[in-house]
């Protein structure tokens, strides 16, 4: 097998067993589509245009519900047992990293086709344009690159769950300022061009942290 | 007790630990007395609160030079699996996290008087250092979390590398991100924003007190490496008499 069809089949793998419960999947959504409700009564009254606020609630949306989807990658294998049988496959412990980076990825992103239009729909602005929906790329995939790290790292903690955000949200901070920066200035009508610092920033946040977690996640599943 | 005779070692760390007290407390006459006052601010409060700005430096820089050290102890030891540079990347990084916090309590000490606020989300330095402390803050509650000592030290280099990784992005976040806003505290001149020129025994102090910082880090992290080894054979005594009993 190529390395790829190695990726591809840790990918299908979580797919396919997510498809069948859809817990991530569901509490991720449900998650998510929470978040902005009650950011809609924490704010109401006091920003008198909600909208002015949107692009951060649509960041700390994503951000919290791929807590929850990062959390399960690796909680599942550990509890069902099975993440030994997935370090003993031969293969390089970087593909196991890229399959569930992958995965990961594919949940969160499935989770934005929702959400996107969603608040579209909810509050009247239009964040479904290309630049945004760049933007938001972009920014999921540095997220899900130091989370899922992260998430490895953390189920050989005593806390487990609660220690993945406690890791993530400090280093993921050039993401979300990049994040909620350049969508309410796509928002506001600035050109593509205009935010290029926050893309370039975003494009040197993925490349970095995936160069560095692909070298690390040996080191993570060392045992 | 009477039969402790010290090593050679010992007795140096001791000579430098005093020497280091004597040149902090003559690095605490500079920066109060010595130094001039910034004559160019407007209020006798703005005036005595810069007086903190030779600690509030100092104290920042060994923080983040704690940080840096934490960050190459921790490769070492990914590269080395010695112990002994696992020690060294926690006993930094805790000296980091208490003198960051000192930067940021001086910081806002110095920062009520002149900017009329305890804490502003405009100045990028101010906010680096808040994301910083939290970097560090996570990285000693994982090691917390964590009970096996090798697992521990492995996790913990980990996250110390990419914590540190993080800090220049999360800079140039916070760069960006206040130079393109607004600035909202007076843009007129610096001295309305505290700024001051400094003149020649001012930099004099401030170079002493960043020196006196560095051998006070040195003082630290040595007694804190110490403390390390002293669990460590403490934990083995217990595991002896464990197996004796």
């Amino acid at each position: 097998m190529s390395y790829l069809s190695k990726v591809r089949a840790i990918v299908w793998k979580d797919v396919r067993a997510e498809l069948r419960t859809k817990d991530i999947l569901s509490s991720m959504l449900v998650f998510a589509g929470l978040t902005v409700l009650i950011f809609q009564f924490a704010f109401d009254l006091r920003a008198s245009v909600i909208q002015l606020v949107l692009p951060g609630v649509l960041w700390i949306a994503i951000t919290f519900a791929g807590v929850l989807g990062l959390n399960r990658s690796f909680v599942l294998e550990q509890d069902r047992g099975s993440m030994e049988g997935l370090l003993m496959a031969p293969m390089d412990r970087s593909a196991i990293y890229f399959g569930k980076l992958i995965g990961n990825l594919l949940f969160i992103f499935a989770v934005e086709l929702v959400l996107l239009p969603l608040m579209t729909v909810l509050y009247n602005m239009s964040l479904l344009s290309p630049s945004i929906l760049l933007v938001v790329f972009l920014g999921t995939i540095g997220y899900a690159a130091v989370g899922t790290l992260f998430a490895a790292l953390s189920i050989n903690t005593r806390a487990r769950e609660v220690m993945l955000p406690i890791l993530l949200f400090p280093v993921m901070i050039p993401v979300f300022v990049a994040g909620v920066q350049a969508t309410a200035r796509l928002l506001d009508g600035e050109s593509l061009a205009e935010i290029a610092r926050w893309v370039q920033l975003l494009l040197a946040y993925d490349g970095i942290f995936i160069a560095a977690a692909m070298i690390l996640f040996d080191y993570v599943v060392e045992e | 007790m009477t039969a402790h005779k010290r090593s050679g070692r010992e007795t140096f760390w001791m000579v430098f630990t005093g020497i280091t007290g004597v040149l902090i407390l003559i690095g605490v006459y500079m920066s109060l007395i010595w130094a001039p006052t910034a004559l160019n601010l407007p209020t006798v409060n703005e005036q005595l609160a810069q007086r903190v700005f030779y600690f509030h430096v100092s104290a920042g820089w060994v923080g983040y030079v704690a940080f840096g050290v934490t960050a190459v102890a921790s490769v070492l030891y990914l590269i080395k699996r010695s112990r002994r540079f696992d020690n060294l990347a926690v006993s930094s990084a805790e000296i980091g996290v208490v003198f960051t916090a000192a930067n940021l309590v001086s910081g806002s000490i110095w920062a009520r008087p002149t900017w009329n606020t305890w804490w502003t989300w405009d100045d990028p330095r101010l906010t680096l250092a808040a994301i910083v402390l939290m970097v560090y803050i996570a990285y000693l509650m994982l090691r917390n979390a964590i009970d096996d000592p090798e697992r521990k030290a492995r996790l913990a280099s980990i996250y110390g590398i990419v914590g540190f990784i993080s800090v220049p992005l999360s800079f140039v976040s916070v760069r960006i991100w206040r130079t393109i806003h607004p600035a909202v505290i007076g843009t007129a001149s610096a001295s309305s924003q505290g700024g001051f020129d400094m003149s020649g025994n001012m930099v004099i102090t401030l170079l002493f007190s960043i020196f006196t910082f560095s051998l006070l880090y040195f003082v630290l992290l040595h007694y804190r490496l110490c403390l390390e080894d002293q669990r460590v054979e403490l934990e083995e005594y217990k595991m002896a008499v464990m197996a004796d009993s």
